[in-house]
């Protein structure tokens, strides 16, 4: 999606703001909501390419106008309800619906813990061949899906070189919408700052993009 | 007025939140009635909401947030950069199978992603970004700053790198490439900044005493012992 949460390439969004001595959690509840989101998740009943996209479909206003973790708290509130984990009802008054039967097991935080522990999948799959090889010319392809997806609208039809695979992932552009997992083989491709920006970029600049077989075409 | 708008909700059918925000934009008065509209209100009800329901016990929400806020920072990450500069060996892990190499210091990610380390040098200068949400290496550096997440950053560091670098008083040569990261997938990247001058007296955990956080994520150098930053 052509959304506002692609902001590579602005050019109007002001300085950078550096804080200094920050903390993590500039108020308790942002700590609270940071929890709550990891708790739901660990639920299962959305992935994180989803809880992305939910991200992304916030109305362009309210992107720009919340903060970072008011963004966290409006998407928990959407998903929670979306995936029936409460009703609208209970989210209006804070209180659980008279006949809601009670949840069990309740995520503690034993097994929190676990899930934090948890090793991370593996990347390899010989199972699943690349389609493009190390070192190889290739084009980012010109595509506007209306869903979730992880190709930028600045890389779009541009041409770059892999310089690495990294073996196999998820594609997000199918798992957000819980259409499958579609494992493909994520590679690292660098693209010369001057072919993403034009001849006022600096010549020895370059930017790498993680991009799946889907979003490839051969240059 | 109350009574009416509830009504309203009901008869439009409302099934997410979403669509209650835009009506409250169109009854603003009321907000406060139905949702509270400020954010530590609205998670106290929505944290009682899942704990009474059973869904989750507060002390996972505990154990998370105390994790998170207190046990994982840059200081892990500072510790793998000081290991690389003090161990050609290790360093050579590093850049070849960078979750190994941490998870020898007993770091581990329990993300899903996985690690690439990136070396600065004297002619090559990394940064790090994502232009599409907030991706940032949690294992080894914690939570991302506020200003990592800013549309600010994301949207000038890949195009206007030098530009970025500059306001965090990092100027560069124009013979110096820079390698800009933009953490689109589930890799996750931190640079090995270069080892600053006059730092072969000391230990392995003064070095690592001097990594920054910016460092890592490359909008600064790691400076030499008693510079100003």
């Amino acid at each position: 999606m052509n959304g506002v949460h692609d902001v590579g390439g602005l050019q109007d969004m002001g300085p950078v703001q550096h804080e200094k001595e920050e903390p993590v959690f500039h108020a308790p509840w942002e700590g609270r909501i940071y929890g709550i989101d990891r708790a739901l998740r660990f639920i299962g009943k959305w992935n994180l390419d989803a809880w992305r996209h939910q991200i992304e479909l916030l109305p362009p206003a309210d992107y720009f106008r919340m903060t970072y973790y008011e963004r966290w708290l409006q998407v928990n509130e959407q998903l929670a309800v979306k995936h029936g984990l409460v009703s609208p009802k209970e989210l209006e008054t804070g209180l659980p619906d008279q006949d809601s039967a009670k949840a069990t097991p309740a995520l503690t935080a034993a097994i929190a813990a676990k899930r934090l522990g948890r090793g991370i999948p593996s990347s390899h799959d010989p199972a699943i061949p690349p389609r493009f090889q190390v070192g190889q010319r290739v084009r980012a392809r010109n595509m506007n899906p209306t869903g979730h997806t992880r190709l930028p609208r600045y890389a779009r039809a541009k041409q770059g070189i892999i310089t690495h695979d990294h073996g196999v992932y998820l594609f997000p552009d199918t798992n957000a919408h819980f259409q499958g997992e579609k494992r493909q083989h994520v590679y690292s491709v660098r693209f010369a700052a001057r072919e993403l920006w034009g001849p006022t970029a600096s010549p020895r600049d370059s930017v790498h993009l993680d991009m799946w077989d889907d979003y490839l075409e051969h240059a | 007025m109350d009574a009416t708008r509830r009504g309203f909700l009901a008869a439009a059918g409302l099934s997410a939140a979403q669509d209650l925000a835009h009506a409250q934009d169109q009854n603003h008065d009321h907000d406060h009635q139905v949702v509270p509209s400020d954010p530590a209100l609205r998670v106290k009800a929505l944290e009682s909401l899942l704990v009474e329901k059973g869904l989750v016990d507060r002390a996972a929400l505990d154990l998370l947030v105390d994790r998170f806020e207190n046990k994982v920072g840059p200081r892990n990450g500072a510790r793998v950069v000081a290991r690389a500069w003090v161990d050609p060996a290790y360093k050579k892990r590093l850049l070849t199978d960078a979750p190994s190499a941490i998870a020898e210091l007993g770091y581990t990610s329990g993300q899903g992603e996985h690690m690439l380390v990136v070396e600065n040098g004297p002619k090559i200068h990394n940064l790090v970004v994502c232009t599409l949400c907030s991706c940032y290496p949690w294992a080894v550096l914690g939570l991302p700053p506020v200003w990592y997440k800013s549309t600010a950053y994301r949207s000038r560091a890949v195009i206007d790198p030098r530009g970025v670098l500059r306001e965090f008083g990092t100027e560069l040569d124009d013979d110096v490439e820079i390698h800009v990261w933009d953490s689109t997938a589930e890799l996750r990247y931190i640079v090995l900044p270069e080892r600053p001058a006059r730092t072969e007296n000391l230990s392995e955990e003064q070095l690592a005493a001097l990594v920054t956080r910016d460092a890592m994520v490359g909008v600064s150098r790691v400076q030499p012992p008693g510079a100003f930053a």
